[in-house]
């Protein structure tokens, strides 16, 4: 029997295969197709800083605007005795996630500053998630700011995080660190359960009939994971912390290059919004042929087995593999 | 037993009875009631339940005649029902209100009573209202403060069942519907114990049931009508006693002691004012003073008006009564006196032979308080002075002067009796900024934490942007009976560093009182900014002045705009009305209170605004000298009109009530064109030309809302003499290659909304953020600006006859005849209707329906409607709400009337004025611009050939030719008009086949009256009177009226697709017939940046939600499809545009599961609309072929 378990951020899953935050999550449906492919946990859709943020004072700009100047027309709107705002229906939703999958439900927030919105963790901890994963996302447009404070800045939103929940917590990070590993290495000691490779910062598009920027979300592509495959190759065996690689895993391929180099878990996402979510079950398939051709007996076996500090040429992670593939190209 | 002391309006006293002691209550929007319906539909959606456990069932109408409708026949089947109503709302109750109490039926309407229109509308308070039902057989039943509307509401609703005369129970609008004060609430065991099971249970028996079946409403002859109508006088009779007894039971349980006339001074008073509702308070505050003063003076308030029990009356006068002052709060021309002097003179002549008094009293009446005029104890004084002449004057007026017939009573202002005990505080503020909400609050506040009595009172101006309130605030260990507004404050808060030019604001202030300035000057700079005349007024009061940067703390705090929590904060770290912590905390705490259900964010960030408030609040030691050069600037230019000047500027002063009756036209007829006076500089922030930049396309110029920004094509010589500043440049079209282009803002009537700016297309290649128009601050613009804009208006633009009309870029430099209008700043409406007055304003004639369009239209001081450089304009008329149609048509049946007999009479002087001519002007169809151009000149020639002759035809003809000049016939009006109160009227208006155009501004709200539901209304928006989400889709309109098939019918939006709408407005005026325009409006009550309004318009059509289409009759005469959809298939879904909207939103903060049912189902509504719509736009040309094809199938066979 082949056993394609892992254990990721201290849960045990049943395979390296789990669905990222995608709008995918956004319907329970989705939750109990993907378990039926044979997911081993799903991320939920992100709960965004801005969203909980912003959604309270827009309600307040929405409702007071206008009002208390004309005689006749004091407000606009009736005074519900009570609004549900911001995270309630995240967590509705994760509690109806929870009772509709038997696999672990891993939920998101997604902010860049430290301020009320970490509390919410609390709120998605008591709301069922079997874990929650951190994703940082911040643009460093500010001239003014170094990469020691936005160091700083991960490593304190972790903190605060951790401080207010039990269940694991991962952080999804940004390639755009000077120092990944040293980063690595400081959220690991912070108290991070595991670290994702990489976030995708999604790059705006300019619209040429209008002249203005758009929002633009391209798929992505499997050769967009040998950035996040270096880096798990390198910092693996370094850590306590489990790692997963997201983007660009869309063969069963991508999924044993990744785990061999020391992911715990991969992140499935674009693949899934081309391929369906029925492609999950195709992936394992392949997963299982290919170990068995190749005589895997576990993915605990292959794990890491292709890491800097496993394989048998570890500068190949490092400057000298730089040199060769630029003179190897012709 | 300990009640709960509330600090509330008088309509939310109201409703808490009314709703507890209701199973069915049927209501409809009018000011100033609403607020009674709102709290009612509010409750019911929340889930709130009567004192015997059931939610009443709340249900919005179409009309106060379809309320009062419901209320009869939901009281005939058994249910306890109420309705809330005021002023014309309670007149198209009155054909009910005779049958409800013809037939004994318990009911209390619960009414904030209001002026009624006459000479002009308004939503004041004053009892004509009540005054017109009181022959319908209600008891008429008045309180006259907060306390007392709740307790005067349960006394009704008890005495209704007992007596089973239907009740009208009272109040003064706005003055006691809209004043805080702190209450004791009563409680459900207290309701519970006023109200019989057995008389509920009487009055269930009463009802219709086919279980044991009666019949009433039965038509009878002369026989027996008049018998059978005398029946009902025992229960009159009986009516005063039993309100008596059920007062007594009140007072038992209550301690609140009430009787059905209430004396209030010493027992041995000569002087009594006799009076009912809120003026009866500060009558007993004026009474108190002064017989503190040893005059005999007293007050006699009455509570039960209808049935008036002349023997209580006469039992509740001093026995020492020498004369009367009765004061009406209402006008009855040509009766020998108001209602209540007639009641009263007749009470007292009727119980003379009982000899309470030893000789006859002499009674005089007087009128005061219409419309809410101030009615003060200066006032009060001057009357009861009045009444120790030898010959007082009857039949007066006070409060006014009347210069005209003499009437008004002389006063001393100057009298004043404001208590030395408490607070007692003014705040200007603006609109937007939330001063009025902050001082609600602070009431609230004061009245929960300290056993301090505490009032409110909020004074509005009459503009929906930029518009100025005033907030009157008393505090004291007294009870407040001070029904007028504050005379002599000890602070004065000014929110608004601007109004120091506009009003004076320390006028009210008394010596050493403390002002509080929001000034976004340093301490050490501010008194270098005060106006001359504020300098010296802070001298010579010797002020204690505060400053603080209230927008500044109010940004860093994330606040934006709205700086109520830190004025508030600054009010209560100034005033000492409570200890500083303890308020700090108070202030804290009632933050949570409001906005913790709003998220943590915002209470967080009103926490740092009051931190940070009390780090900027500064004392400024006032100097001793005055050294400032600044002086207020004048209301309104001294170019203006005299009748501008003198009359127009008061009121933009806010000097309104020293004009005398003489100022005022007598029949409320007034100039066009006076708006453009007002220079209110309320934009923070204006658009700016570049001139470079800019593809000269109009759609700035169409979209304004406000018509301050404009454009104008000119001959090159229009430059001459040219500010400095001034920008222009070469004219793009073709058409008009070698003549000038200019867009020109109006920089002191701009209202900042940017959306210009927003629709503006044009981008720098080098730059795209810049745009051809690009928002900067006003201030530094604003004196080179104004120089420009009156430089600009004299310009000679190219003759209107150059211009294409079919296009938007064709119209930009039309002259708008509608302009720098009072409504909110990005207003949805106005820009179709500027449009129609750059199109057809100068031969246009508009009947408006009552609401936000008749408002800003037509609230005064100013107006937008205005006329061009020949004096040709619009024509305005507002009759009233439900009748606007109907209005309308009499305007088109009296033109075409006065048309025929033109063109009679023209033809009967055919050799006077030459056959060829007569011929020319009654063929000519006159159906576009240069047509009717031609008719003008032909019918000034018609009028030179008649000019000599004295014949009575010539005569005639001459003050009729006008007429032969087609005449555009517009009725505009909102949703709340079309699709509810006024559809009865519009369906058979257009269904005459009149040349009338109809102009919907379609809100999908009652806007003016704060967003209440009506049909148009979609399914999912959460609205007034739709709380918890509208359940039923939107009427479609359109398509009821296209039934007809002879009605021209166009859905527009113009932020969707400018050009439709141009297109949509000259068919619909050129079509010879009926035509109907639904027009997409955007507006403040949907929850929405009115910058970005433009593109949800877009997005409506867009997702479908909003087709745009035609159907064009003409087209069916030429064989074609009338219907044409000019919009594409949806290309997003209804929640991508429902989710830029609060109305939208909102539900799914409330109740998520029955917003996605509703959302789910308003998609279906779209989708099953543009089915229909699409099946239109093809089904004809279907139908054309299967015509054809069995033609051409049996011609083969043949």
């Amino acid at each position: 029997m082949m056993d394609l378990s892992t254990n990721y951020m201290g849960i045990k899953l049943r395979n390296p295969l789990v669905a990222s935050a995608s709008p995918l999550s956004e319907n329970i449906d989705n939750f109990r197709r993907l378990e039926d492919a044979g997911a081993a946990a799903v991320v939920n859709y992100s709960l965004f800083e801005e969203q909980i943020t912003r959604e309270a004072r827009t309600l307040q700009d929405d409702l007071s605007r206008g009002t208390e100047s004309f005689a006749e027309s004091l407000t606009y709107f009736p005074e519900p005795e009570q609004f549900i705002i911001g995270p309630e229906e995240y967590l509705d939703h994760i509690r109806k996630a929870k009772q509709a999958v038997n696999i672990p439900v891993i939920a998101s927030l997604n902010g860049c500053s430290l301020g009320g919105w970490t509390t919410y963790a609390k709120h998605i901890e008591e709301a069922g998630a079997d874990g929650l994963e951190l994703n940082i996302y911040f643009a460093p447009t500010d001239p003014n700011i170094s990469g020691a404070q936005i160091e700083n800045l991960y490593i304190e939103i972790l903190k605060s995080v951790k401080a207010s929940v039990k269940i694991p917590v991962a952080v999804k990070l940004s390639p755009s660190f000077s120092a990944i590993a040293h980063m690595g290495k400081r959220l690991d000691e912070a108290g991070a359960d595991a670290l994702i490779l990489f976030n995708r910062f999604y790059q705006p598009d300019i619209d040429l009939d209008n002249l203005e920027v758009a929002p633009n979300l391209l798929l992505s592509g499997s050769y967009e994971n040998r950035l996040p495959m270096r880096w798990a190759a390198i910092l693996y065996g370094h850590l306590k912390a489990s790692l997963a690689v997201t983007t660009g895993i869309h063969t069963a391929n991508d999924v044993i290059k990744m785990v061999m180099v020391g992911a715990d878990a991969t992140m499935l996402c674009s693949t899934l919004l081309k391929n369906g979510i029925g492609h999950v079950r195709t992936l394992l398939q392949d997963i299982q042929s290919w170990m068995q051709e190749h005589e895997y007996e576990s993915v605990r076996q292959m794990k890491g087995s292709m890491s800097q500090k496993s394989c048998e040429n570890p500068q190949a992670y490092e400057r000298a593999n730089y040199m060769k593939v630029l003179q190897s190209f012709h | 037993m300990e009640r709960k002391l509330v600090t509330i309006e008088g309509n939310d006293a109201a409703a808490h009875v009314a709703f507890k002691v209701n199973e069915v209550i049927a209501i409809y929007p009018i000011t100033p009631s609403s607020g009674m319906a709102e709290k009612a539909d509010e409750w019911a959606a929340a889930g709130k339940k009567n004192i015997w456990g059931v939610v009443p069932l709340v249900q919005e109408m179409q009309s106060e005649g379809g309320a009062v409708g419901a209320v009869h026949g939901a009281l005939q089947s058994g249910a306890l029902t109420t309705t809330f109503t005021a002023s014309q709302g309670l007149l198209l109750m009155i054909p009910n209100m005779y049958k409800i109490a013809g037939e004994l039926t318990s009911t209390v309407f619960h009414v904030a009573a209001r002026s009624l229109a006459t000479h002009a509308l308004s939503i004041f308070g004053d009892h004509a209202d009540v005054m017109a039902v009181r022959s319908t057989g209600f008891a008429l039943f008045s309180s006259t403060c907060v306390q007392e509307v709740m307790d005067f509401a349960l006394i009704a609703h008890a005495a209704t069942l007992e007596s089973r005369v239907p009740f009208i129970h009272f109040f003064d609008g706005f003055r006691t519907s809209h004043e805080v004060a702190k209450i004791e609430q009563l409680s459900d065991e207290d309701i519970r114990a006023m109200m019989d099971e057995d008389l509920i249970l009487a009055h269930r028996q009463r009802a219709l049931s086919p279980d044991h079946p009666v019949l009433r409403g039965t038509a009878q002859n002369p026989d027996v009508f008049f018998q059978a109508r005398e029946g009902i006088n025992p229960f009159y009779a009986a009516c005063p006693g039993i309100v008596e007894k059920i007062m007594e039971k009140f007072a038992r349980l209550t301690g609140r002691k009430y009787n059905l006339f209430d004396y209030y001074g010493p027992a041995d008073a000569q002087r009594i004012i006799v009076i009912m509702g809120s003026g009866a308070e500060a009558c007993q505050d004026t009474v108190e003073h002064l017989a503190q003063k040893g005059e005999q003076v007293g007050v006699l308030r009455v509570r039960l008006y209808r049935p008036f029990s002349i023997k209580h009356f006469v039992a509740a006068l001093p026995k020492t009564t020498q004369t009367i002052a009765v004061l009406d709060r209402t006008k009855e021309p040509g009766s020998v006196g108001e209602p209540l002097y007639v009641d009263v003179v007749n009470a007292l002549v009727e119980m003379m032979p009982e000899k309470r008094f030893s000789q006859m009293p002499r009674v005089i009446g007087g009128r005061y308080g219409l419309s809410s005029k101030e009615f003060n104890p200066a006032m009060v004084k001057g009357i009861f002075d009045e009444m120790k002449k030898d010959q007082p004057k009857n039949h007066f007026t006070i409060g006014i002067q009347d210069d005209v017939s003499h009437t008004s009573l002389d006063y001393d202002e100057n009298f004043i009796i404001e208590s030395e005990e408490g607070v007692r505080a003014i705040f200007y503020g603006l609109g937007s900024d939330g001063t009025v909400s902050a001082n609600k609050n602070s009431i609230k506040i004061i009245g929960e934490n300290t056993p301090n009595y505490a009032q409110g009172y909020f004074v509005y101006d009459s503009k929906k942007a930029g518009s100025v309130t005033v907030s009157h605030l008393r505090f004291g260990p007294k009870p407040i009976h001070a029904t007028y507004l504050i005379n002599r404050a000890n602070f004065v808060g000014c929110h608004a560093f601007g109004f120091l030019e506009r009003a004076d604001v320390l006028e009210k202030l008394e010596n050493e009182g403390v002002f509080l300035l929001n000034s976004p000057y340093e301490p050490d700079q501010v008194w270098n900014h005060l106006p001359k005349e504020v300098q010296k007024q802070m001298i010579d009061k010797e002020v204690k002045f505060y400053v603080i940067d209230g927008y500044k703390v109010a940004h860093d705090s994330g606040l934006g705009g709205r700086i109520n929590t830190i004025m508030q904060t600054c009010f209560f770290a100034i005033s000492g009305v409570l200890p500083k912590e303890e308020a700090i905390q108070a202030i804290k705490d009632s933050i949570r209170k409001a906005y913790s259900k709003k998220g943590e964010e915002v209470v967080q960030m009103n926490f740092d605004a009051v931190d940070h408030t009390l780090k900027h609040l500064h004392e400024v030691k006032v100097p001793k000298t005055v050294t400032s050069v600044l002086e207020k600037p004048p209301a309104v230019s001294a170019k203006a009109p005299a009748y501008v000047r003198d009359v127009v500027a008061k009121m933009i002063a806010q000097c309104g009530d020293s004009l005398p009756v003489s100022a005022f036209p007598t029949d409320g007829t007034f100039p066009v064109g006076t708006a453009k006076w007002e220079k209110r500089n309320i934009a923070l922030e204006i658009p700016v030309w570049e001139e470079d930049i800019c593809i000269q396309c109009g759609k700035c110029v169409l979209v304004c809302p406000h018509a301050v920004i404009r454009a104008k094509i000119y001959e090159p010589q229009g430059l001459q003499g040219a500010p400095a500043t001034f920008q222009s440049t070469d004219a793009k079209d073709r058409d008009f290659q070698g003549l000038k282009y200019t867009i020109q803002v109006a920089p002191e009537d701009c209202t900042g909304c940017g959306i210009c700016v927003d629709v503006c297309p044009a981008k720098s290649k080098t730059e795209t953020k810049l745009k051809a128009l690009n928002m900067h601050p006003q201030p530094p613009l604003r004196e080179d600006g104004r120089v420009n804009w009156d430089f600009f208006l004299n310009i000679v633009e190219v003759n209107r006859n150059r211009t294409k009309q079919t296009t938007v870029r064709g119209i930009q430099g039309l002259e708008p005849l509608f302009e720098f209008s009072g409504a909110c700043a990005g207003c949805g409406e106005t820009p179709y209707i500027k449009l129609m007055t750059q199109l057809f304003g100068d031969r246009a004639v508009v009947a408006n329906a009552t609401g936000c369009s008749s408002i800003y239209g037509g609230n005064l001081p100013t107006t937008p409607w205005t006329k061009n450089k020949e004096g040709r304009g619009p024509a305005w008329a507002n009759s009233l709400f439900e009748d606007n149609a109907e209005f309308g048509l009499g305007f088109r049946l009296s033109i075409d009337q006065q048309k025929v007999m033109a063109e009679q009479l023209a033809q009967q002087m055919e050799a006077a004025i030459g056959g060829d001519l007569v011929k020319a002007i009654i063929a000519s169809k006159q159906q576009d611009e240069s047509e009717i151009f031609e008719q003008r000149r032909r019918v000034e020639l018609l009028k030179d050939k008649i000019r000599g002759l004295k014949t009575p035809e010539a005569k005639r003809l001459t003050h009729l030719a006008d007429m032969l000049v087609r005449k555009s016939v517009w009725i505009v009006g909102g949703d709340g008009w079309a699709y509810d109160i006024g559809f009865g009227g519009l369906d058979h208006v257009l269904s005459t086949g009149k040349d009338v155009n109809v102009l919907v501004l379609d809100t999908e709200v009652y806007s003016n009256t704060g967003g209440q539901m009506s049909k148009s209304t979609p399914r999912s928006a959460v609205a007034k009177f739709a709380a918890a989400g509208k359940l039923m889709p939107k009427k479609d309109l359109a398509r009821i009226i296209m039934t007809y098939g002879y009605i021209y019918v166009a859905s527009v939006a113009m932020g969707a697709k400018d050009e439709h709408t141009l297109k949509a407005f000259l068919e619909a005026e050129r079509y010879n017939g009926p035509s109907l325009i639904i027009a997409y409006s955007h507006c403040i009550a949907h929850g929405i940046n009115m910058t970005e309004a433009m593109q949800g318009q877009k997005a409506a059509v867009l997702s479908g939600y909003w087709p745009l289409f035609r159907f064009n009759p003409e087209l069916t005469l030429q064989g074609k499809n009338p219907f044409i959809l000019d919009s594409t298939a949806p290309k997003i879904s209804f929640k991508e545009y429902a989710m830029r909207e609060n109305r939208f939103k909102m539900l799914a903060k409330t109740n998520p599961v029955e917003a996605k049912r509703l959302m789910d189902l308003a998609q279906q509504d779209i989708d099953d609309r543009w089915r229909i719509y699409e099946n239109m736009a093809v089904q004809f040309d279907s139908r054309q072929k299967e015509q054809n094809e069995p033609t051409q199938s049996v011609n083969a066979k043949t």
